[in-house]
């Protein structure tokens, strides 16, 4: 106890709780220090899709579908759902919810919010754009009406959360900020949301405190008893490793993988870890008729299934997960994770072996027994040791001929040479948050995908992921989904590398459960 | 001294005007900030749309005068990060700057002066010499490596000093101040003391070579054969001599402090200017960019002026004879 005093002393940010702590030897608050890499740009939850949104959208509101930790869907502040025909869904709402204002929370926040998400300035309306009408059946019943049948729907609904109608209207936020007004609008900084905590104040980059609602409905079930969350971005890696070395926070998520066998050492500290759902994987350009950068001209080598699979066998995975990834990280034989629909272990657990012989040979085959050049374009701030499994991989293809010149650059710039289909060979990462399947095929393997940097696109493929946009029924629906998978493994626009582990580092103090989407929910947390 | 002050304020804007062009010509380097502002679901159209929209497409003459307009009223836009207005958000962030910055001067320039003085008098005492070579382990390591050091030590060894952030803040009108509480200093003392160590080195070493040269010269000699007391001769005498150049590296030292503390910033997590910025690049947030090298630019100039005008007031030569100077 008395150890524990003096950490909070010394984090000055809390100093005037423990001084009210002192006074009142009753009852300490519990108080959760969290850090991160980054802090959320926005509190508009339909202002920006961005991981650090949504994770703080989710301790302030409440979505009508929300999942447990398992990642299973559970009832928010929807109770029930059922189907009424194949493009009608119809919710039960919770009773007795308000928001953090006092306002009562019905079907009419529910139409609203569905409105809102839809608004041209919306970054969120992916999830919600096969919705055509929200309609108000009485108070606390809503149904939702699809153009056609959308099998994710519910999937989909997660991230959108409920805001309160009347204190929109009444603060002018009824649509999310436009970038182009020169202002900050209301919910930029402000909230009233349903959710398991609320505001209490609020520095962009620098602090945001959350305060335990004890209206929640969702209390009992939950059964945190941190009192108040203090969040504390910090930018610089060993900074905010030391910050939890020294006992100024309890919980650190974005570990550097360099320092995790010396916070796990510590004796006040745990580490725990979980499989993300990100799966990282290099591309091609199997479509252009020569590529940009290779000393091979008239032909594009990447088009030759042979000198794509040669470079699958010439990579080491093995030897990346250990040297580089320090073992955070499980090879991958497939683009998709555990947790998401479609994923077969079979195939994700076979991928083709590391095998330089193989690979020189296929490389003769196709009509390269010299190998060539080509540049592999590659993240340097977006992925676990992005560059450094580039600059491996550098290595391991020359061994093979191939001549690979690194550029490794900040997303800002890596990003649009896959969205503009400007690179040879890339290196991209996909995490799924609707846990499903479609999502990767809409991205990456449709040939209009707008991710789809490879150029891929076979027209047998893309009907079939049109075609899964509307089937409902499970069993079929995933009949088709490995089909497509089929097609896909066996034509290999990309290779998969691995998918990334995820280490959250944290006081043994503190019980919270590690989610597979790098998002911690304050309300699953328990502190001694 | 007027006309010397007005042709110092001409030569100012065309500098300010200068940086203005250059580091906007910059952020066409920088990368595509559409790709960080959208999710990725968002389709082409949507993010041409939005290009469109904040006149990314526009020649860069059309975005250049469209910046100079803007930024002569001192409007800078709205960060494509945090979606608030620049020099708000400036505004904001400038007093944890200021205080870092003021902090590190005053420690650079007391402690560098007096071991200035020290080991230019008593060059050959152990003291000296322990000074000096501790000295060269200040320029020689790298900020960062000074910072995380520090942190290492004192926050997460012995626990005394915390290891990121300002503490507690008191709003005095809008300037949010860390000097009024303990935490507040506390959280001060590490980054001021990595953001002053360079400069510290500098200002030491240039007075004890400038008080080496002074004590040499005829007129210390003189002084001293006059039988004036050492502690007059020393002070009184030597070291206001030595003060030309000082005065001149460390208001130029001022300027790159402000500068260099975008990395002090960093490893401490210090809601300043600089890691305000640091933040923007990776995130090729234009405004944010724009605004604070042009600040820092203003910054740059305007204390090259004051400390032009300051020789005025040591240098005595200059105030009857502007074409004279000193050696």
């Amino acid at each position: 106890m008395f150890n524990r005093i003096k950490h909070l002393a010394l984090t000055s940010s809390v100093l005037t709780a423990v001084a009210m702590g002192v006074a009142s030897p009753v009852y300490a608050e519990k108080i959760l220090r969290y850090t991160s890499v980054a802090d959320a740009a926005t509190l508009d939850p339909h202002a920006l899709n961005a991981q650090t949104s949504i994770m703080v959208a989710s301790q302030l509101y409440d979505g009508l579908v929300m999942r447990n930790p398992k990642m299973e869907k559970v009832p928010a502040l929807a109770v029930s759902w059922k189907s009424v025909d194949e493009n009608t869904w119809e919710f039960k709402l919770r009773k007795g919810v308000t928001f953090h204002n006092g306002n009562i929370f019905n079907a009419d926040d529910v139409v609203f919010t569905i409105e809102r998400t839809k608004a041209a300035t919306s970054q969120m309306k992916g999830y919600v754009n096969t919705i055509v009408e929200v309609k108000k059946i009485d108070d606390y019943t809503v149904q939702l009406i699809t153009e056609k049948p959308n099998p994710v729907l519910l999937d989909q609904l997660i991230n959108v959360f409920v805001m309160d109608k009347e204190w929109s209207e009444k603060h002018n936020v009824t649509v999310p900020q436009d970038f182009k007004e020169e202002e900050e609008t209301y919910a930029v900084r402000h909230v009233n949301g349903t959710g398991a905590f609320s505001l209490q104040a609020r520095e962009p980059d620098v602090k945001t405190i959350f305060r335990r609602n004890e209206n929640w409905w969702g209390h009992a079930a939950h059964k945190s008893n941190v009192d108040k969350v203090v969040w504390t971005p910090i930018k610089n890696a060993a900074t905010r490793v030391a910050a939890l070395l020294s006992g100024e926070v309890d919980l650190l998520t974005d570990m550097p993988v360099q320092d995790l066998e010396r916070i796990k050492s510590h004796e006040d500290l745990q580490v725990m870890k979980t499989p993300q759902i990100r799966t990282i994987f290099y591309g091609f350009d199997v479509k252009s008729d020569e590529l940009r950068s290779s000393n091979v001209k008239g032909k594009n080598p990447f088009k030759d299934l042979r000198v794509r699979k040669a470079i699958y066998h010439a990579i080491n995975i093995k030897a990346i997960q250990k040297v580089v990834m320090r073992n955070m990280s499980i090879p991958a034989g497939m683009l998709i994770q555990p947790s998401v629909n479609g994923y077969k272990a079979s195939v994700d657990e076979n991928r083709l072996p590391y095998s330089v012989e193989k690979a020189k040979a296929l490389l003769s085959d196709a009509g390269y027994p010299k190998g060539f050049s080509v540049q592999l374009d590659c993240p340097n701030n977006r992925y676990q040791n992005d560059e450094a499994i580039c600059q491996a991989t550098v290595g391991m293809l020359a061994k093979i001929g191939i001549t690979t010149q690194l550029n490794a650059q900040p997303k800002t710039q890596h990003f649009p040479l896959i969205t503009g289909r400007k690179s040879d060979f890339y290196m991209l990462g996909w995490g799924i948050p609707t846990l499903d399947s479609g999502f990767i095929f809409d991205y990456l393997v449709h040939s209009g995908g707008s991710w789809n940097g490879s150029g891929y696109g076979a027209v047998q493929t893309d009907e079939k992921i049109e075609q899964i946009r509307g089937v409902v029924d499970p069993s079929k629906r995933n009949a088709i989904i490995s089909e497509i998978w089929a097609n896909v493994n066996a034509d290999l626009p990309y290779v998969p590398l691995h998918h990334q582990v995820i280490a959250w580092g944290a006081s043994k103090n503190l019980t919270i459960p590690i989610e597979p989407n790098n998002m911690p929910r304050f309300y699953w947390a328990q502190l001694k | 001294m007027i006309s010397f002050t007005i042709k110092r304020l001409f030569q100012s804007v065309l500098v300010m005007l200068f940086v203005a062009l250059l580091s906007f010509f910059l952020f066409n380097f920088v990368g595509d900030p559409i790709s960080n502002m959208v999710g990725q679901e968002t389709s082409h159209a949507e993010m041409d749309d939005l290009r469109e929209r904040l006149g990314l497409n526009d020649p860069f003459i059309v975005k250049f005068g469209r910046f100079l307009a803007d930024a002569v009223q001192g409007k800078f836009g709205i960060s494509y990060r945090l979606q608030r207005p620049v020099d708000e958000l400036i505004a904001e962030r400038m007093p944890a700057t200021l205080e870092l910055v003021f902090l590190s001067a005053v420690i650079a320039t007391t402690l560098g002066v007096l071991g200035g003085l020290v080991t230019g008098l008593k060059p050959e005492s152990w003291f000296s010499k322990f000074i000096l070579t501790g000295s060269l382990l200040g320029v020689s390591l790298p900020t960062f490596v000074i910072g995380i050091l520090l942190i290492y030590i004192f926050a997460v060894s012995l626990n005394w000093l915390p290891s990121f952030g300002r503490g507690e803040v008191v709003d005095l009108g809008g300037w949010r101040t860390g000097f009024a509480t303990l935490s507040g200093w506390k959280a001060l003392i590490l980054p001021a003391i990595t953001l002053a160590l360079y400069q510290m080195t500098l200002i030491l070493r240039i007075i004890r070579s400038e008080m080496l040269e002074v004590l040499r010269t005829d007129f210390i000699k003189f002084a001293r054969a006059r039988g004036l007391k050492k502690r007059d001769i020393n002070f009184g005498h030597a070291l206001k001599n030595t003060l030309i150049p000082v005065i001149t590296v460390t208001g130029l030292q001022v300027g790159s402090l402000i500068a260099f503390s975008i990395i002090t910033e960093t490893v401490f997590q210090w809601p300043g200017m600089g890691s305000l910025f640091i933040q923007g690049v990776q995130f090729a947030d234009v405004p944010v960019m724009s605004a604070y090298l042009v600040l820092v630019a203003l910054f740059f100039v305007a204390i090259n002026l004051i400390v032009d005008l300051l020789y005025f007031v040591v240098d005595p030569r200059l105030r009857s004879d502007l074409k004279g100077g000193h050696q």
